[in-house]
């Protein structure tokens, strides 16, 4: 399977990435080249075989559901380009 | 006082317990060093009065007879975990001005114990990379050189500005992260030791995420007692990281000397490849011959899925990766685009800005493989792969308590030599990926020199939750190798 210029924008566009016009070309060359090595796992016969989810045989552990951190909206905004009070803000969204 | 930069972890533990020099010197001395070694650009951000003010307070502790295990010790931090008030980058523009709210637990861990924070190290942007050259604050560069060249080499990556310090005696000790590979090949290009431990061990607990299912945090050190004693502190039982496990950490310094004594140990036939040259082979030939001369028997093993980790890895990780760095948004931390007309653009246009070439590589990779209609032929395939490679490990391990394979292909390499073909720079990865995608851990010890004069690191593989096993195997090749070169330090002229 290979990629084309129209299928890394649609890709770029699913991962809200933007691409200048000049990084496309090479970016549809380095994903082919990716895609293209990847390839060599289709010969493996994967027909009988469970994927792997999880590395260490131990069940998740349980907890109770209750709040343990929170309450402290100065701390959790304090990183945020574009503060006030405490609420984060954005382009206008709803017209 | 030059000198102390030299101490390993263990001595300068003794010494400050025996009070012939303070912690306050100790810091100061490696204070100076980094200042003095800017060329290698190893830390991303310095913290030296922090430090002093930790430095003081475990004096003060050495002097009441209060000390903690690692009281007063120096440590480097890659720029991956959350320091608390302190900037954390993940080597990305995006992270630039990022100063976390709350500490990662595995420092939590170290500072509980005593540890100095000196600044944190440089590295490939968000671990992603096997050079160092991704990184947004600029290359690492090796402390080694080879014999006779003033040509700069990488430091390996991810965690090359950890490995640089190391190498370069900036720190006593630092902290890395292994994705694919990222603590084990940087340590194994600049003559340090670098331990992955099993997934799990470690918590991933403020660790700024690369691929869940296969990021871990491991020491990287100057000998394998050093990477004894600093796991034993970076690891615990996190209710924080449902993914840590239920097992006791040991003490893994009073097993480091038990010898390899009729233990059996697998060399993996797979691990011979292409092309390789022919001082790999010979290094590896004698790693055996070491084992074999301390009493253990080499038994020859197969993992006859070897070649299809790198792909699978290949689509797993940025799978991951697309999906853990979703939240890089412009909004509620991080890089935002100015003068945006809608907030399509704002997202857009703040993480096209914000991410490197290799960041955005990856991440559209993951977003296709995880796009509908491709689901099945890549991202299940892959885990299917990895299936089959987890198993592969549990067969040989039927016949050996530990495997010894190199740790990377070749030596450390110039800068730019591999960035115009990603998968060239990949491969880099070959020897230790396998062992992220099973979960296992895996120690690299440094065995020998090139022609050149280079580092060359070997690999030892153990089961799940063995560290003990791997750092008992790894001191025992650390002993037979007697590997004390040092880099010339050509970044103080």
């Amino acid at each position: 399977m290979s990629v084309d210029r129209k299928t890394v924008l649609r890709v770029a566009r699913l991962a809200r990435i933007a691409l200048e016009e000049n990084r496309i070309d090479p970016m549809v060359m380095e994903l082919n080249t990716i895609l293209g090595w990847v390839e060599q796992l289709q010969e493996v016969d994967v027909s009988e075989i469970a994927p792997l989810t999880s590395v260490v045989a131990q069940r998740l552990k349980m907890r109770e559901d209750e709040v343990t951190a929170g309450g402290d909206a100065a701390a959790i905004t304090a990183n945020a380009p574009l503060v006030e009070d405490h609420f984060y803000v954005v382009p206008k969204v709803v017209e | 006082m030059t000198d102390l930069t030299s101490l390993t972890l263990a001595d300068a533990r003794t010494a400050l317990l025996e009070k012939r020099f303070s912690s306050m010197e100790l810091t100061g001395a490696l204070l100076s060093a980094i200042e003095a070694a800017r060329p290698l650009n190893a830390f991303v951000t310095q913290t030296p009065e922090r430090a002093l003010a930790m430095a003081a307070e475990s004096d003060a502790r050495l002097a009441r007879g209060e000390a903690r295990s690692l009281e007063g010790l120096p440590l480097a931090i890659k720029d991956l975990f959350c320091t608390k008030g302190v900037r954390t980058t993940a080597g990305s523009r995006i992270l630039e001005t990022f100063v976390p709210p709350y500490e990662s637990t595995v420092t939590q861990n170290l500072w509980d114990a005593g540890a100095v924070l000196l600044g944190k190290t440089n590295m490939d942007e968000f671990a992603m990379g096997s050079s160092n050259e991704t990184s947004y604050f600029g290359p690492v560069a090796n402390p080694w050189r080879a014999d006779g060249s003033n040509q700069n080499l990488v430091p390996g990556g991810s965690s090359g500005g950890s490995a640089s310090a190391v190498a370069a005696d900036l720190c006593l000790a630092a902290t890395g992260t292994d994705t694919g590979g990222s603590i084990r090949q940087p340590a194994a290009v600049t003559g340090t030791v670098g331990l992955k431990p099993t997934y799990g061990r470690c918590s991933r607990w403020g660790i700024i995420a690369f691929a869940s299912s296969l990021d871990q945090a491991g020491p990287m050190t100057k000998t394998v007692r050093d990477a004894a004693i600093l796991l034993r502190h970076m690891a615990s039982i996190d209710p924080l990281d449902s993914t840590s496990v239920d097992v006791p950490v040991p003490n893994y310094e009073d097993i480091v000397d038990a010898g390899v004594k009729g233990l059996r140990i697998g060399i993996p036939k797979e691990y011979r490849v292409d092309g390789a040259p022919p001082e790999i082979d010979a290094l590896w030939q004698k790693g055996a011959d070491w084992l074999r001369a301390q009493g253990a028997e080499i038994v020859e093993i197969s993992l006859p899925f070897t070649k299809y980790a790198l792909p699978a890895y290949y689509i797993v990780a940025p799978a991951e990766a697309s999906s853990n760095l979703a939240r890089y948004d412009g909004v509620r931390y991080g890089h935002r685009a100015r003068d945006v007309r809608d907030i399509g653009e704002l997202y857009e246009r703040s993480r096209g800005e914000g991410f490197g070439q290799e960041v955005r590589r990856r991440i559209l990779i993951g977003t296709y493989v995880l796009s509908a209609g491709y689901y099945d032929a890549y991202y299940a395939r892959a885990q299917k792969v990895r299936t089959l490679i987890a198993r592969d490990f549990d067969a040989a391990f039927a016949h050996c308590d530990a495997l010894l394979t190199p740790a990377t292909p070749g030596p450390a390499f110039a800068l730019g030599e591999k960035t115009q073909d990603p998968v060239s720079m990949y491969l880099n990865d070959i020897f230790t990926v396998t062992v992220n995608m099973a979960g296992l851990p895996a120690l690299s010890v440094p065995a020998g020199l090139t022609m050149g004069g280079l580092p060359l690191g070997l690999q030892v593989i153990g089961k799940a939750f063995d560290e003990a096993m791997v750092l008992r195997i790894g001191r025992a090749l650390e002993l037979a190798a007697q590997f004390r070169v040092k880099p010339k330090a050509w970044w103080l002229s």
